[in-house]
């Protein structure tokens, strides 16, 4: 078995960033202009990390599949994101945050990482607002905070519900202004195929020019991947239409380890699916919590209007179980909450598979405007989605799938088990255990893009390396999978559309390997997506031209790679015995209901080589010195 | 529900020779509560499996944010409801109408296939200036430099510009005056956009110009289908901000916003 | 001076300022015409005296007719290029466009669609304006020259000029409608909290003028005004020289 070697720095838990920082190479100014660096993906962590790179004068080239960087999925973040700054004087630092991101994840996640993750949170706010990002301001002209899932200190700035809007057109302009300074060169509408290993090491790319379908060679000192996270699985999910798992699986299949796929999160608040066709899930802000109390009857089939359905017929169910936090419950609990009164029988709208938010009592006792000026656009937002007004209604909501907690295993420095190809943001694994607080995503981005790969790819790129060109007999080989990958698919020559079998291996995903999982079902699972594998190809029908602009190719191409993922997370959430955040196993609960997870035996990071059939699983064992291992409670 | 739906179909912009056309489809069987992009997949699917093209057009998010969905529908950039083509919902057509849907039509956004187009020169826009030219390292504390709940207020109602390009699509001089006065006011309000404030708005409007934007007529239909409500205050503001840096800077603009 | 020229808001600018210079004229051109609602006087008509009062400004210091020369300079300059800036925005803008685009207009108002309408109506007015009033060339009804009040209670007693100088005025009121509060907005003069009163003030700006101008050739051809009474009139009237 290969040991994962994470290269965690010595010295205390608190000093190891800068042990780190302290010791690494550098590459002097006039060095920089010939280094070459690919970034995949314009996300918050791509862009950051591209645009800082090419601040330190590196060339970068930036890789989008959308027609513009500012698109990438980021945007859509609605809260907010966390720092540790206690402006609220609350005692809040960066080691309570810290502790709050480890026990949120349910001890799954590396502490060196979400340390230093917490440490650099601060100074994520600050270069955010250099920028001009226009938090919320107190009357003072002060940064205004509030408080999210998970935590019991307000430490979420945000600008009203457009948070990732609002960071990651920061980011982009970040990158845009780099792009006028010609440090970077950004190919928007070039979706990365696969990655080319030379002696061992990342030294470029093949992507595919959507608008042209020609197959492009790039080549670099080093290359990273900013591709986001793999819900998309789920077919329907609060992801973008174009997320997908392309880069991160190519990558995997050319060596990089891909570590802990089972952990999905699924978001408690979103707007319950209306019908067979919907494309996808949208996301009601956490931050609806702070103020809205969630609630079904007490009496299944209770089909009163919910303002006829008096307080003590209310099963305010997350208040009740969990008195502590109540409606502000982690998203794994509160999801799982909703799905467990659904499976009683107790949910409510038209499926049944939803629960109420209610702002009656927010409404009652701050006004109709204040509750306005603090959720308005997301008020709009819900009655433009479901012609309902949440004023005078409650919401609806039910989980949703949202966020990958897995990804690409990465050591300290940010790199796979590829040398030279690194991994930031949900595209790798590491900081978020096996659950991911609110306003995390973001501050996990930005630091990955910011304030950590800069450093650790510098530090990569201070090796001596041989020029490599794309002319190289690695690029021969790699383009001709890619184009053989892509041939196939143009000659199945069957009559149904990538779309049809997503669906449908969404819905075994979700069934199977969603909110909850036993060791029937994902068996069940595994066949089930093997048999759709096996009809994708046999019947797959994609337009013809592949050297031109062709979306059904670019789709068939992204779900032959979920139906591979999906295979990979059955076996994770197979292997992991025990119940941990997001990855619920029935066969593993407290008499309560309650995730029981097993430290014995599961402490521990799964980083699975690529396999086929059969994926090898590697181990990471994770040490806690810092926080001490307890069961997680929000009671 | 049903429809009857004329999509345009133009199958590769960069021919000369395929100046484009329209296609009748019939849809039924349609929920009032899909989306329109919804029914475009539910036509596309069909359409594989009677092995004819699909309908290309662009969209990502589908929640109204990213700005990808780049429809005209029935002659107005993202339809008659003032928000993003994603959010149109069938519920919002009468049963059994016709429903035309183009790309939008600007010769600054050349049309790639059928429904999607190039909006490549908004990006170029920014690069001329929309951004403030800080590199990343270590910031002052925000709290330094206070920022008064109605500046920020302003500077937000800018800011939260899509960039979908509906503005240029229902502007008859195809001017890109709401995008760039948007940028140019939401940095320019902010303290932190006071020193490049000259530089950028000329070299955002130089930008504007070299692309091929017509300029601005104050007909005010940019605002109109502005699914995040834009207003053309923002207009006002990159006019009066050209005029005081064409009639008060003295040097090149060029300087400041090639800085490493 | 020429890059700002060559930008389109800097030429929109341009045009706003010769646009504003023209409707800063007319403000004037208005009030002075309201001198003709004090009727034909005892001895001479106060709009004529206003007349000869303009002509000689300023003398012995400025050369006789010196102001009014100026006043036509700069107005001649405003107009042309008020009119070479749009003529040249326009071909900029359709060329943004692709020809033929079938979209429907959202919520403009009419006066800014019929700008380039108003506008081109406008230029004929005036050139016919001049030719009536300043070279006296249109004989339809009797002028003579320095004889204002004359020649205007002899035109404005004809229905059909009555009719064509209140068509003209519907014409700067629509133009100036979309015009005024477009100024204020392409010179960038106005900001949110503003805005509302701009565009009220500038409708009643124009209402006022409008209103204005009108009152001469209506007040004439009611005969609320009394007719000239000058030997000259008299003369052209009976045909018969004295």
């Amino acid at each position: 078995m290969t040991v994962l070697d994470s290269k965690i720095p010595a010295g205390p838990l608190q000093d190891k960033w800068q042990n780190w920082l302290d010791a690494h190479t550098l590459v002097g100014p006039r060095n920089r202009a010939g280094k070459n660096v690919i970034v995949i993906g314009t996300g918050l962590a791509g862009a950051s990390c591209a645009a800082s790179l090419g601040a330190q004068g590196f060339k970068v080239k930036s890789f989008c599949f959308q027609d513009s960087p500012r698109r990438a999925h980021s945007i859509a973040a609605q809260g907010g994101i966390n720092a540790a700054k206690d402006y609220a004087n609350e005692g809040d630092s960066a080691h309570r945050l810290f502790k709050d991101t480890i026990k949120g994840g349910d001890f799954r996640s590396r502490e060196a990482n979400v340390m230093r993750l917490a440490q650099l949170s601060e100074n994520i706010i600050d270069q955010a607002v250099a920028q001009g990002v226009p938090f919320n301001r107190e009357y003072s002209g002060a940064l205004a905070t509030r408080s999210f899932g998970g935590v019991l200190v307000q430490r979420t700035f945000y600008t009203r519900g457009q948070t990732g809007q609002q960071l990651l057109l920061g980011a982009y302009s970040a990158l845009e202004h780099q792009v006028a300074a010609g440090n970077i060169e950004v190919f928007n509408r070039h979706e990365m195929q696969d990655v080319v290993i030379v002696d061992g090491e990342a030294r470029g790319v093949i992507v595919r020019n959507l608008i042209t379908g020609e197959i492009e060679r790039h080549a670099a000192d080093a290359v990273v991947l900013a591709s986001g996270g793999y819900t998309n699985v789920y077919y329907l999910s609060t992801n973008a239409m174009g997320s997908n798992v392309t880069a991160t699986w190519r990558a995997h299949k050319r060596g990089a380890f891909f570590a802990n796929p089972c952990y999905t999160q699924i978001h408690p608040t979103c707007i319950p699916q209306s019908g067979e066709y919907q494309s996808k899930l949208t996301l009601m802000s956490e931050s609806l919590r702070n103020d809205g109390r969630i609630w079904v009857p007490r009496k299944s089939g209770d089909d009163r209007p919910p303002a006829e359905v008096p307080e003590a017929e209310r099963y305010y169910f997350l208040e009740e179980r969990y008195p502590a936090f109540g409606n502000l419950a982690p998203r794994d609990i509160a999801s799982r909450a909703a799905k467990v009164v659904c499976d009683d029988g107790l949910g409510v709208g038209g499926t049944g598979r939803g629960v109420f938010l209610d702002f009656r009592d927010a409404i009652g006792a701050q006004g109709k405007d204040a509750i306005e000026r603090k959720y308005g656009n997301l008020f709009e937002m819900y009655s433009r989605i479901t012609g309902d007004n949440p004023y005078e209604t409650p919401m609806m909501i039910y989980p949703a799938p949202h966020y990958a907690m897995g990804g690409l295993w990465v050591d300290y420095e940010l790199q796979t088990t590829i040398p030279g190809l690194f991994a930031i943001g949900e595209a790798n694994f590491s900081d978020h255990g096996a659950n991911r607080l609110g306003a995390s995503a973001l501050m996990q981005c930005l630091a990955d893009g910011y304030f950590v790969a800069p450093h650790t790819v510098t530090n990569h790129l201070a090796k001596n390396h041989d020029e490599v060109s794309t002319s190289d007999s690695a690029f021969d080989e790699v383009e001709s999978d890619v184009r053989g990958h892509i041939q196939k698919l143009m000659d199945v020559g069957g009559g149904t559309s990538a779309q049809a079998f997503h669906r449908e291996m969404g819905h075994v995903m979700l069934d199977k390997c969603g909110m909850s999982r036993t060791a029937e079902g994902l068996d069940e699972a595994l066949t089930d997506m093997r048999k759709i594998k096996a009809e994708f190809w046999s019947d797959l029908r994609v337009d013809p031209g592949d050297e031109e602009f062709n979306q059904s190719l670019e789709y068939a191409n992204r779900v032959s790679d979920f139906l591979e993922l999906g295979e990979l997370m059955i076996h994770d959430a197979r292997r992991r015995e025990e119940s941990c955040g997001g990855h619920f196993r029935e066969e593993h609960q407290t008499d309560d209901g309650e995730a029981l997870r097993d430290d014995d035996h599961f402490a521990k990071v799964t980083a699975w080589e690529f396999g086929g059939d059969d994926p090898v699983p590697h181990d990471e064992a994770l040490v806690f010195d810092d926080v001490k291992l307890a069961t997680r409670s929000y009671k | 529900m049903k429809f009857t739906l004329e999509i345009w179909r133009q199958f590769d912009g960069s021919d000369e020779n395929d100046k484009g056309r329209f296609e009748t489809f019939q849809v039924e069987d349609i929920d009032p509560d899909a989306s329109l992009l919804e029914v475009l997949d539910q036509l596309n699917e069909r359409l594989s499996r009677e092995k004819q093209r699909n309908i290309a057009f662009d969209s990502d998010c589908r929640e109204g944010i990213c700005g990808a969905c780049s429809l005209v529908i029935d002659g107005t950039p993202h339809g008659p409801q003032q928000v993003t083509s994603c959010q149109t919902y069938m519920r919002d057509f009468i049963d059994g109408q016709t429903i035309t849907i183009e790309p939008y039509r600007a010769n600054t956004f050349p049309v790639i296939r059928d429904l999607a187009v190039d909006r490549g020169a908004l990006d170029r826009v920014i690069q001329a200036g929309g951004y403030i030219s800080t590199t990343t390292g270590p910031q002052p504390d925000p709290n330094a430099m206070p920022v008064s709940p109605e500046v920020q207020e302003q500077a937000m109602d800018a800011a939260i510009c899509i960039g979908c390009g509906a503005c240029v699509a229902a502007c008859p001089n195809g001017a890109a005056m709401l995008f760039t006065g948007a940028k140019v006011t939401h940095l320019n309000v902010l303290p932190q956009g006071q020193p490049e404030r000259q530089d950028r708005v000329i070299g955002m409007v130089e930008q504007m110009d070299a692309e091929g934007f017509g300029g601005c007529t104050n007909y005010g239909e940019c605002s109109r289908v502005c699914p995040q409500e834009i207003s053309i205050d923002v207009i006002g503001m990159l006019n009066r901000e050209y005029r005081k840096a064409k009639l008060t800077k003295k040097s090149k603009p060029d300087k400041a916003m090639t800085t490493q | 001076m020429i890059e700002y020229w060559r930008s389109t808001i800097g030429k929109k600018q341009v045009v706003a300022i010769t646009g504003a210079i023209l409707v800063g004229y007319l403000i004037l051109h208005m009030l002075g015409n309201l001198n003709s609602a004090f009727g034909p006087g005892a001895d001479e008509a106060r709009v004529d005296w206003y007349a000869h009062w303009l002509r000689d400004f300023g003398e012995p210091l400025l050369p006789h007719g010196f102001v009014v020369w100026v006043v036509r300079v700069v107005l001649l300059g405003a107009i042309i290029t008020h009119i070479t800036g749009i003529v040249q925005l326009v071909k900029r803008n359709r060329e943004a466009r692709p020809a033929n685009f079938p979209a429907r207009r959202i919520g403009r108002s009419v006066e800014s669609i019929a700008m380039l309408g108003t506008g081109t109506l406008l230029i004929a007015f005036i050139v016919f304006h001049i030719l009536q009033f300043t070279t006296l060339s249109i004989h339809v009804t009797p002028v003579e020259p320095e004889e204002v009040y004359a020649n205007l209670y002899y035109a404005f007693q004809e229905w059909y000029f009555l009719a064509i100088y209140l068509a003209a005025l519907i014409l700067i009121g629509m133009h100036l409608r979309h015009g005024v509060w477009s100024m204020f907005q392409t010179l960038g003069l106005d900001n949110p909290n503003r805005n509302a009163k701009l565009r009220h003030g500038s409708t009643a700006l124009v209402v006022v003028l409008v209103a204005g101008f009108a009152a001469v050739p209506v007040l004439f051809f009611t005969d609320v005004l009394d007719p000239p009474k000058t030997t000259a009139v008299i003369t052209a009237l009976s045909g018969v020289p004295v």
